[in-house]
């Protein structure tokens, strides 16, 4: 085999992605208004083809391309869940697109390029394929916040989103250059080899500029404010997208700069990450409570979430990192089933997204209620439920690690934010029926009774979920 | 002859960047104002990567400059084409009416 067919080889998802989405650009822009159905079965079957792809494709560890491409275990880890994210709202979405009449087949295609730049993203072994990855995902992400063009709220979170995007990707790039400068290389092993323990203060510098484009990207304080406007004002499967597939590209290529880049200057890099993570889980756990809006209540809830994500990242080591992917992999589940939910939450053909709008839906939908409540406990980590796990991995790193009060501030900020999943299980089940929701669409009402039995039978097979993320953290060391 | 050393092109370039962050922060008018401190950002970072490029010998940094032209060029047009959706929405583009949401 040539050399090229061989690094072809190895991108084989990200060539389906990009071949399959200029395929569909020219396919709606000749067939025009008729496509749209078709467009997005291709697109959800591309997604699908991709997985298919990296689940019975090679074990091996290889870099190709100049060194800027990288295949391996956490890779191919992190690409499967953000996959699956991107189909499952792909699908889930139709019903709602359809009934706002804004189901163009541009839809399929951006969510497509977006999750293209995911992949390139998580594979990215350099600071220019992490940067244009990073742009090709943010550049197709700002252009679906707005996609409901005619509605001011999509395009307001559509504008700030992209200010603010721009702005963090201005500093990335900053922190990118500085590192170039210092270690005289783009690759991250480089990169790491120049940089072997000595913290020069340009490298650190880089680092820092560096982590706060990544925290924007994930939603980390302090550069979290975009997230509660556009989480509100995006079209309900644009927020569910945000959500879950690009939250895990985030945090993935957070894991692999910082630990492939930086295992010399672990001491400088905690601290950051301890501040953002402590930041994070304190005010999704506080500014959660006063939201009426389950789309914002989500947004915090997201940066909550986060935060423990990055307690395993601030323990370290392959126990830590291993704790945060199954973290990831759970909060992925979680999500898709709670947007699930809210895209099921229609009255008279008109979406609402008032916690008040839920109330007394065990009277009323019975199943949804009982699916949804099981997410709530889920999220708020309650046992034997997934998320009671996922908290339990990435606190019992860190406790590993010695950082005891991380965790204990961690799960003080856990039973903090308890207290308002657990209020709208409590809106569901004791409050007076609100108007009935209409009858839901199979697809969202398949993710949620889905998602909601892996949640629940979760606790049985452990052993499975782990030894996949063990492995998968394994590559990185 | 004057010569410029590495870190005269660095002060410089941090400058700029400074200027544009600054521009995005405290520019409470106008959002296309917000776009050109965009721009300036990126442009003081290619000024970095030349100079580091020149610096070490090394052309991978040139390299990574022409990308991020390329690749300012589509943010622009994307953010242009955001803001006169905006725009038709609002019947504004002053930052102070961005107030739909809370926040």
């Amino acid at each position: 085999m040539s050399h090229l067919s061989l690094a072809l080889a190895h991108c084989l998802p990200e060539f389906i992605l990009a071949a399959g989405t200029l395929f569909l650009v020219l396919l709606g822009a000749l067939r025009g208004k008729e496509s749209d159905g078709l467009v997005t079965e291709i697109a959800a079957g591309l997604l699908g083809a991709a997985i298919v792809v990296i689940l019975l494709g090679g074990m091996t560890t290889a870099v190709v391309f100049g060194g800027a491409f990288i295949d391996d275990g956490f890779g191919r880890f992190m690409k499967v869940l953000t996959l699956a994210g991107s189909l499952v709202t792909l699908v889930m979405s139709q019903d709602f697109l359809a009934r706002e009449k804004i189901d163009k087949f541009e839809f399929p295609v951006l969510i497509l390029l977006a999750t293209l730049g995911m992949l390139m993203l998580i594979s990215a072994a350099g600071l220019i394929a992490l940067y244009l990855g990073l742009e090709l995902m943010s550049l197709a992400l700002y252009v679906i916040a707005a996609f409901h063009r005619d509605n001011i709220r999509a395009s307001e979170a559509g504008l700030k989103y992209f200010v603010l995007g721009a702005l963090s990707s201005g500093m990335l790039l900053y922190g990118a250059s500085l590192l170039y400068g210092f270690a005289g290389t783009v690759s991250f092993a480089g990169i790491a080899e120049t940089i072997n323990g000595k913290a020069s203060l340009g490298a650190v510098f880089g680092l820092v500029f560096l982590m706060a484009g990544l925290a924007f990207k994930m939603s980390a304080v302090p550069f979290h404010m975009w997230t509660p406007d556009v989480y509100e004002g995006a079209p309900t499967p644009v927020t569910a997208f945000f959500a879950t597939a690009v939250k895990m590209a985030a945090v993935a290529i957070t894991l692999r700069v910082i630990l492939t880049a930086f295992p010399g200057i672990a001491s400088q890099w905690r601290q950051i990450v301890i501040f953002i993570s402590l930041l994070s889980m304190v005010l999704g756990a506080f500014a959660a409570i006063g939201q009426t809006n389950i789309k914002r209540l989500m947004a915090y809830s997201a940066i909550g979430h986060i935060g423990f994500a990055l307690v395993g990242l601030a323990a370290g080591g392959e126990a830590g990192v291993s704790g945060v992917l199954a973290y990831m992999a759970i909060y992925l589940v979680m999500t898709l089933g709670t947007f699930a939910g809210i895209l099921s939450m229609r009255v008279n053909g008109e979406g609402v997204e008032n916690i008040s709008d839920l109330s007394g839906l065990a009277k009323t939908d019975g199943v949804m209620a009982f699916f949804l409540a099981m997410m709530m406990f889920s999220l708020a980590g309650i046992p034997p439920l997934a998320g009671f796990f996922a908290k339990w991995y990435v606190f019992n790193a860190a406790i590993q690690a010695g950082l005891y009060w991380l965790a204990v501030i961690g799960i003080l900020s856990s039973a903090v934010a308890a207290f308002y999943y657990l209020r709208v299980v409590k809106v569901m089940y004791f409050d007076e029926p609100a108007p009935a929701f209409d009858e839901p669409a199979p697809a969202p009402r398949a993710v949620l009774a889905v998602t909601g039995i892996l949640v629940l039978v979760l606790f049985a097979y452990p052993g499975v979920f782990i030894e996949a993320t063990t492995a998968a953290a394994q590559s990185l060391f | 002859m004057l010569t410029i050393s590495l870190s005269q092109f660095l002060i410089v370039a941090a400058i700029l960047f400074t200027l544009g962050v600054a521009g995005i922060v405290l520019n409470h008018k106008n959002i296309i104002i917000v776009l050109m401190s965009v721009e300036l950002i990126l442009l003081s970072v290619n000024i970095n990567l030349v100079a580091f490029s020149a610096f070490l010998g090394d052309l991978t940094g040139q390299v990574f400059a022409l990308f991020i032209l390329t690749v300012a060029a589509a943010e622009a047009a994307i953010g242009l084409a955001i803001l006169v959706c905006y725009y038709r929405n609002r019947g504004s583009i002053a930052i102070d009416d961005i107030n739909m949401m809370k926040g």
